[in-house]
């Protein structure tokens, strides 16, 4: 399937390295030395877990590693949207859409609605203009789907 | 977005609507890509901005207390960990139930993400999104079916919507606004 050529291939992980990525999706405690409390946990040396941590992160297994902030509390805006692209249209919109800094991840989904994005801008204001801009360039209406209720944020992928 | 909430505001003033001063937004800035994987990330952090790491990590925590912070963790690639198949899955649900079912199908595994959304009638009915991640669209369904079950006669239909291509992905970034001259 073509989709597959822009996504990275799955990896093999030793024991000490499921231990990591495991551990670490958890949290690392606000402690004098954290990575020294994690490794005791891990059974690993201080040394062995910082090396493997960066190592995971130069291949890609870990996307990131540090603070998650949360954007609307740092007085920021932030919602989905969504656009239902002409076919024949799709590329010229992807770039369109694109150019915007303000677009943080656009995705191509199987719908009517097939173009699915989300918006981060510097204050919550600014939301409703980037998407007057976005239709103004594309020419299509954006469906804007701001969250109205978080009932869960937690992405915890056991390996 | 910025960290700032006033461009023309000068470096050291009173804390924001949101409870952070200056120095708290250095630290957000500082840390957007990524604690720093030396011994005491702390004081590696806050050696540049003139802190010690015990201030560093006194803020870090009253943040993560107060909220902005959510965690400080690794966030791994789906893909690379084997989590391939990763659908959006939309549903029409009652709003009279949609709290307390929100709540519930929060803890299914394989949920990540689950949020009320508003509907677009009537191109888009659905008004409750849960992100699934599995390692294929098999295991996908089987959590969707678990979601459906627990939402029962509240749900009238729901889709899912796998992602066939990343069109972009560059991750929330705080912009450094320009500031006055110096």
């Amino acid at each position: 399937m073509s989709a597959h050529r822009h996504r990275p291939e799955p990896v093999e992980l030793d024991a000490a390295d499921r231990r990591i990525v495991n551990r670490l999706q958890d949290g690392l405690p606000l402690v004098e030395r954290p990575y020294v409390a994690v490794a005791a946990e891990l059974a690993l040396s201080e040394g062995e877990l910082l090396y493997r941590l960066e190592r995971l992160l130069e291949d890609g297994v870990l996307s990131r590693f540090g603070p998650m902030y949360h954007a609307e509390r740092l007085g920021g805006g932030l919602t989905l949207a969504a656009l239902e692209v002409p076919e024949a249209d799709f590329e010229r919109v992807t770039a369109a859409v694109n150019a915007f800094p303000e677009v943080a991840h656009n995705y191509r989904r199987d719908h009517r609605l097939n173009m699915w994005f989300v918006l981060a801008t510097e204050t919550p204001e600014r939301i409703g203009e980037t998407i007057a801009a976005i239709e103004a360039a594309t020419g299509l209406a954006v469906f804007n789907m701001p969250k109205q209720e978080e009932f869960h944020v937690r992405l915890h992928l056991p390996v | 977005m910025s960290v700032s909430t006033c461009p023309s505001e000068p470096l050291a003033e009173a804390a924001g609507a949101n409870g952070l001063d200056a120095i708290d937004r250095a630290i957000v800035l500082a840390t957007q890509a990524g604690l720093p994987l030396v011994p005491d990330p702390w004081s590696a952090v806050g050696g540049p901005l003139g802190l010690t790491g015990e201030e560093v990590r006194a803020r870090l925590q009253r943040m993560q207390q107060s909220g902005v912070i959510r965690r400080i963790a690794a966030v791994p690639n789906h893909y690379r960990l084997g989590y391939v198949a990763n659908g959006m899955t939309v549903w029409d649900v009652d709003d009279a139930h949609i709290e307390r079912l929100g709540r519930e199908v929060a803890g299914i595994p394989g949920v990540s993400h689950c949020y009320r959304r508003p509907r677009h009638l009537p191109e888009w009915p659905y008004n409750l999104f849960v992100m699934l991640h599995g390692k294929s669209q098999a295991e996908v369904e089987r959590q969707a079916e678990a979601l459906r079950e627990k939402l029962g006669e509240a749900c009238r239909d729901h889709r899912i919507l796998y992602s066939s291509r990343i069109l972009k992905k560059t991750g929330l970034r705080l912009a450094r606004r320009p500031g006055p001259p110096r």
